[in-house]
Order: C-alpha cells, then structure tokens, then sequence
C-alpha cells in the first residue's frame, strides 16, 4: 500500500491555526517543491557550510538562520562558492530562512539549478523550528482510522465502538442532546501522538461534524446544536464497545477488572456493554465518564466497596471470637 | 477473505446518492466488508465513512469482504460500480 508523500508544497500549504502557523513562502527553486519530506527533523547546515560533509543530515529540512546567512555573505564577499554546490549536490528536501532573511543572489542561482525549494518565514529561528517539529512529529505519528463514534463526555473522551446498527450514533445524539461535545462520527482518524497519548479527530475537516441516523438521513450537528456541542480534536481516554445482548455471554458486574484495547501500542481501558431494549446507553456512557474521572483521582469504585466489604467480614470474624453465636443479634 | 480493484465510472464519483446505495448493498450481507483508497481503509457499511473517501471519477478502490457470503458482497459491489450507480 502506498504512503502518501509529504512534499514541500504539503508544508507551506499546511492549514494550521494562527499560534502554530509557519508563516512560510517560497522564494525560489520553485520545481523542487514536489521534493518530498521523508525525516520529522531539523538541521541546521553550518557545519556543512564550512566544509565538513561527514554525516551530513541531507535528508532533513535546512534551516538557516542569522548565523548561516552571516556565514553565507562572508564566503560570497570572498567569492567562494564551493561548499555551497557541494551541499546543493545532496537531495535536500528544501532551504528555510528565518527572521525574513534572503540570501545572495549565488545561493539562489546555486539552489535553482539543483532545482531546491528555497523558503523563507517571518519567524525567529527557535520559534519556528519548535513549531516546524510539533507539525512535523504530529504529521508523521503513526495513523490509524477506526470506525466509531468520538465523544466528549464530561471531560473525557470516549471512543464508542460497535458493529454497524448496533446504535453507537443514536448513542452519541443523547449524550449531545445531554450537553456533551461529538469530535467525529462513523469515521474516526487516530494519530499516537509522543507515544503514549491517542489523539482522535474527523478524518475530514470539509465533511465536518455530520452524522447519519438511520431513517433521518444525515444531519449537521454543529447547525442542529450549535458549536458549543461540538470539539474538533480530544484525546482517546476510555473505549466503550456497544454489542448485542449475549445470554451466553458473561459481562463484568464487579468492574475490579481492566481490560485493555491495544490501540497503536497504547493500551486504553475498554468497556463491553450490551445493548437491549430498556437499557439507557447514553447514561451508563455518563457514568463510565464519570467513574473514569473518579478512577484519574484515585478513587476506584468497585475495588474500594470490595476493600470495604473485606474489612467488615474480618472484623466480623474477629468479633465472633469473643461473641459467642447467640449473642450476636 | 476476497479483494477485488474497482474504478469509479460515473462522471461525479462518490456522492451521497452513490453511497447509501453501497451502504445499503453492504448491509445485505453479514461479511464484513472494507473498501481501500491508498491508505484510507474505512466500513463498508458506513455512509460518511465512504463520502470522507473523497473518491472522484476514475478513481481505483479496493474492495474487501471477510465472511461467509464475502464471494456474494464482492460481486454485488462491484457490479454497483461497473453500472455507475445507475447514474449517467
């Protein structure tokens, strides 16, 4: 199965809001922009500049900043041009200026004939490459897209699962219609963010927050319930699995017990609940929210009843020690 | 499991219309069924999940069936497909 490439062109075009923009613009070397981007990472190419290519990170974004093009005017002034086509001999992916700064007219030339994109952002250099790597890292953290609903319920994000018709958008409509947030519907898009975080959202922002209930056909849930009732990213903490009502089956009625779902290499508590007439999902959904919130804080429900009832059968025994049968009432 | 490559021969490609129609064969089966484009792998048998494809004319898909009627599901897609949706 083909990866889709991440070019140069993706980059400057990434839509990205005001506090993560990159701000950039291609200045020149305009053919390369089809040049992909293959490494979540930054180099800054001074050493190369002066002449040392061993281990020369080429396949990484080049970010040249004040020192560089200081550097870069120095060798021009000099006339000397040689480690420069030396480095444009390399695949580079692209050249990025900092600080809105442009470079000689011989960097262009060089970098036009080895057909290089050469960017330019208004942004100081430390600032753009802690943006330019959250983009990056983010863009390439392993992917996934899963069938279900994402809701945002009482804070924590609940990724409901289940087969086709078992009622998981109905589910979803109350919990909105109850005051909680829908992050995606049917067609969810998870990226492992830092290795140990999931992060869910619409795996298309143009079809945006829309549902399909059967027999309604498809409603936009941000007109319907207006954007309060909506969110357009939110962390997987708690995965409910909708299913058919079994008998045969047995379901947890203690809860002392987490089962885990293996998502991406993070394992995220999972719930098995059954579905049947009479049983109000959207609430018991509330309430695993909530009970998982509990558990964030330390409270575990079903363990501490159980530690309670424990204590009480052993005070019980200890006392029936000393009690003989008939005094106890 | 069966995989067969089909192509969007209607002029539109996959829109609301073209959709439910896949939805509702999908759901005619019990296999479970997959359709492909590049990387994106959604349910068959989910309506928004087939328009976020974004599948436009001339556009290769997988399709994937997993089940015991997968032979019967693959068959029926396609030939949704091979008849442009009744469209054109």
């Amino acid at each position: 199965m083909a990866v889709k490439r991440f070019t140069v062109l993706d980059l400057i075009d990434f839509d990205l809001k005001e506090h993560n923009s990159l701000n950039l613009r291609c200045i020149g070397g305009r053919k390369g922009l089809a040049r992909e981007i293959s490494i979540p990472d930054l180099n800054r190419p001074g050493l190369a500049l002066s002449g040392f290519y061993d281990s020369f990170a080429y396949q990484r974004i080049q970010i040249f900043g004040r020192g560089e093009v200081a550097y870069l005017r120095m060798m021009d002034e000099q006339g000397k041009t040689d480690t420069l086509e030396r480095m444009f001999e390399y695949e580079i992916p692209c050249c990025i200026f900092t600080h809105n700064l442009t470079p000689d007219a011989s960097f262009f030339s060089i970098g036009e004939r080895s057909q290089c994109p050469i960017l330019q952002t208004d942004l100081p250099s430390a600032e753009f490459s802690s943006r330019v790597l959250r983009v990056l890292s983010n863009l390439f953290a392993p992917q996934k897209t899963m069938h279900g609903v994402l809701v945002e319920v009482y804070g924590i994000g609940i990724l409901i699962l289940g087969d086709s018709g078992v009622g998981k958008s109905e589910a979803a409509l109350e919990l909105i219609e109850r005051g909680h947030r829908l992050v995606a519907d049917d067609v969810v898009d998870i990226r492992c963010v830092n290795g140990n975080i999931l992060m869910g959202a619409g795996a298309n922002k143009i079809i945006g927050h829309h549902m399909e209930i059967r027999g309604l056909g498809i409603i936009n849930v941000t007109h319907l319930y207006g954007v309060g009732a909506i969110r357009d990213k939110k962390q997987v903490q708690l995965v409910v699995e909708l299913e058919e009502w079994d008998a045969e089956k047995v379901y947890d009625r203690i809860g002392t017990q987490e089962t885990l779902l293996d998502v991406l290499g993070v394992k995220i508590p999972k719930l098995e609940i059954p579905v049947k007439p009479g049983r109000n999902i959207p609430i018991i959904i509330e309430t695993a929210a909530m009970n998982e919130r509990l558990k964030k804080m330390g409270y575990y429900s079903a363990k501490e009843f159980n530690q309670n009832v424990l204590k009480w059968i052993e005070s019980d025994a200890a006392r029936s020690v000393y009690f003989g049968q008939d005094d106890i009432i | 499991m069966i995989e067969r490559m089909v192509t969007i021969k209607n002029r539109a490609g996959i829109h609301a219309r073209p959709a439910a129609l896949l939805v509702q064969t999908a759901s005619k089966f019990k296999s479970k069924i997959y359709i492909e484009k590049d990387t994106d792998r959604i349910n068959g048998k989910s309506i928004m999940g087939i328009i976020t494809l974004g599948a436009s004319y001339d556009t290769r898909l997988k399709l994937i069936a997993d089940g015991e009627d997968e032979g019967a599901a693959v068959e029926a897609l396609a030939h949704l497909f091979d008849s442009k949706f009744e469209e054109d």
